[in-house]
């Protein structure tokens, strides 16, 4: 089975918080299909015992003193946010 | 010949200035007119503050008179790439998600540039998010190659190579997650700098992949990218993967380092796919260090065929995690026709974000799901880790690596924007250097016969950005392209 048909448009839109057309999910599936058909290729290397790199020069426990230092004020703050009053935030209605 | 104000490095006007030949004012209305002359055709801003530029300027002239000089880069106008952090200005990151966004503090490298004097003068173009090889991504439309108008500059920083290629500022910073400062560079006969991951702060800069991407320079000489790099690099508390190391005096260190070096010549970098042109011109490089003394060794980095499907899955699943800030809540796009909470993410993201950003994120959030972790993400993290000691590897025989930059010059705008895997083809032999989180730089080798400009790429060992420089400036002392510039 092709990977192609693994990757089902709709659930990984929803995953990804993106309200997709059907036109798009159409072109998206067939170019990730191919992109995807490409990355076939890794299952070919043996990555047996071989530990993960997540950066290539691991920092661990990099630490910084607890300070309270000067922030963003409310109106920098809040500058682009895209509808406010009384220095909150307005979005839709979250509960019924 | 002198080469017009517009076209000089920053080691010859800085002279000039220091001198009093030539004012900061005077360098930036030169600057400015010339902007204005080839913008309409080159498209390189998106965003440009004039009056700023001027009075920063002014700054610069009065501290200058006063004694109180900053040093090489004081009055030097510089732009930067617009997904850089510039306090009270615009930033964009080419995608209409942040389309009326002003950024409220500054990123490092540009209070590390402001405090060197110089003038930031405008914001530029780059494929949406820098996720691209073109700049045709951007939502503000495409940039052209200041070289051929009907071809691009490549990318994602292709804004900066345009800009500094047209004239229209004196050096840019760029950011670099597969090859977005190399290839354009290439594709523009500049210089272009990838430092070691950690050698300059990402704060301020918008995060694509965290773990590969990097800020570094384009300029016109291997001597201004040195200064720029002095400039910006330095360890820096505000980002955790920013490393403590020494940072010597890079534009000094091009005079007492010498060769010969030894060269290695990875072998499956010089396969299939590439341009004829582009590999003479690159094997001419190598026969000029062979005659310098250096001895050239054909090395192998044989994971380099897995490069870019590592890539992909590891730049488009951090992607998809650090583009989930892009809500609709408290900054960026909002789309008007939201009924709930949900709809207001799916709706403002899918608004905001153009074509090759929601392939990406969808790839990143597929590649991450439930089921698909294991064989995708955390397998191309493991072969992450052999392609990095390939490259360790490399090093115990050799002190650098010499490779094209990019498989093919400068091509046509439309030519491979409808074929993403095409698109992605030209970062072959950039991307293996971001995974494993090397130095690397581009400069120019070359002219194709129809003109356009062909690129070096020199890869050099962890925080070892002097050795690199020299090693590229011992070739450009006796190679004149950079003499040579666009007509327009």
């Amino acid at each position: 089975m092709s990977k192609t048909a693994e990757l089902n448009i709709d659930r990984v839109a929803e995953l990804s918080r993106l309200a997709l057309t059907p036109e798009e999910k159409t072109r998206f599936s067939a170019q990730l299909g191919s992109i995807l058909g490409h990355i076939e290729q890794l299952a070919k290397v043996d990555v047996t015992g071989i530990e993960p790199t997540a950066h290539a020069f691991p920092l661990n426990n990099v630490w910084a003193a607890d300070l309270a230092q000067p922030g963003l004020g409310v109106s920098a703050a809040l500058r682009n946010a895209p509808a406010q009053r009384d220095h909150m935030i307005v979005v839709p209605k979250v509960v019924d | 010949m002198t080469a017009p104000l517009h076209f000089q490095s920053i080691a010859e006007l800085s002279t000039k200035i220091a001198a009093g030949q030539l004012s900061a004012v005077e360098l930036t209305q030169s600057i400015i007119a010339r902007t204005k002359a080839i913008e309409p055709r080159v498209h390189a801003f998106n965003s440009f503050d004039e009056a700023d530029a001027l009075s920063q300027a002014a700054a610069s002239d009065a501290r200058r008179s006063a004694g109180q000089s900053a040093g090489l880069l004081d009055g030097i106008p510089v732009g930067l790439k617009d997904v850089i952090a510039v306090a009270g200005q615009p930033l964009t990151a080419s995608s209409k998600m942040l389309a009326n966004f002003v950024s409220p503090y500054d990123a490092t490298v540009t209070q590390k540039l402001q405090r060197a004097g110089a003038v930031l003068h405008g914001r530029l173009n780059c494929d949406e998010f820098a996720m691209g090889s073109s700049t045709e991504n951007s939502a503000f439309g495409p940039t052209s190659n200041p070289w051929d108008l009907t071809r691009t500059p490549g990318g994602s920083s292709g804004g900066s190579a345009a800009a500094l290629a047209a004239g229209a500022a004196v050096a840019t910073l760029g950011s670099d997650t597969g090859g977005s400062i190399r290839q354009p560079a290439a594709l523009c006969g500049l210089v272009g700098l990838k430092p070691t991951y950690g050698l300059i702060s990402r704060y301020g800069l918008i995060a694509y992949a965290s773990s590969l991407d990097q800020i570094g320079p384009f300029a016109r000489t291997v001597e201004d990218a040195a200064i720029m790099l002095g400039a910006i690099a330095g360890h820096d508390p505000r980002d955790s993967t920013s490393f403590k190391t020494a940072i010597p005096d890079y534009r000094a260190e091009l005079k007492t380092r010498r060769g010969p070096w030894k060269l290695g010549i990875p072998k499956e970098y010089f396969g299939a796919g590439l341009d004829p042109e582009v590999g003479a011109a690159v094997e001419k490089a190598i026969a000029f260090y062979r005659s310098q003394g250096c001895e050239i060794r054909e090395v192998s980095l044989p994971h380099t065929q897995y490069c870019l499907d590592t890539y992909y899955i590891i730049a488009t699943a951090e992607a998809s995690s650090n583009l989930a800030r892009y809500d609709g809540i408290r900054y960026g796009h909002r789309t008007s026709s939201a009924k709930n909470l949900l709809d207001v993410y799916q709706k403002s993201r899918a608004e905001g974000f153009g074509d090759e950003v929601k392939r990406r994120i969808i790839l990143g959030t597929y590649v991450l799901s439930s089921g698909y972790y294991d064989a995708y993400y955390l397998r191309a993290q493991k072969v992450r880790t052999l392609i990095r000691q390939d490259f360790l590897n490399a090093y115990r025989e050799v002190d650098a690596l010499i490779t094209p930059t990019s498989p093919i010059p400068a091509f046509k705008i439309g030519e491979k924007s409808a074929d993403p895997l095409a698109m992605y083809l030209c970062d072959i032999y950039t991307i293996g250097v971001n995974l494993a989180g090397l130095p690397a730089l581009s400069l120019p080798c070359g002219f194709t016969q129809s003109g356009l400009p062909i690129g070096l790429q020199l890869i050099g060992q962890p925080f070892r950005e002097a050795d690199l420089l020299a090693t590229a400036h011992a070739y450009e002392q006796v190679h004149g392209w950079n003499t040579q510039f666009p007509s327009l």
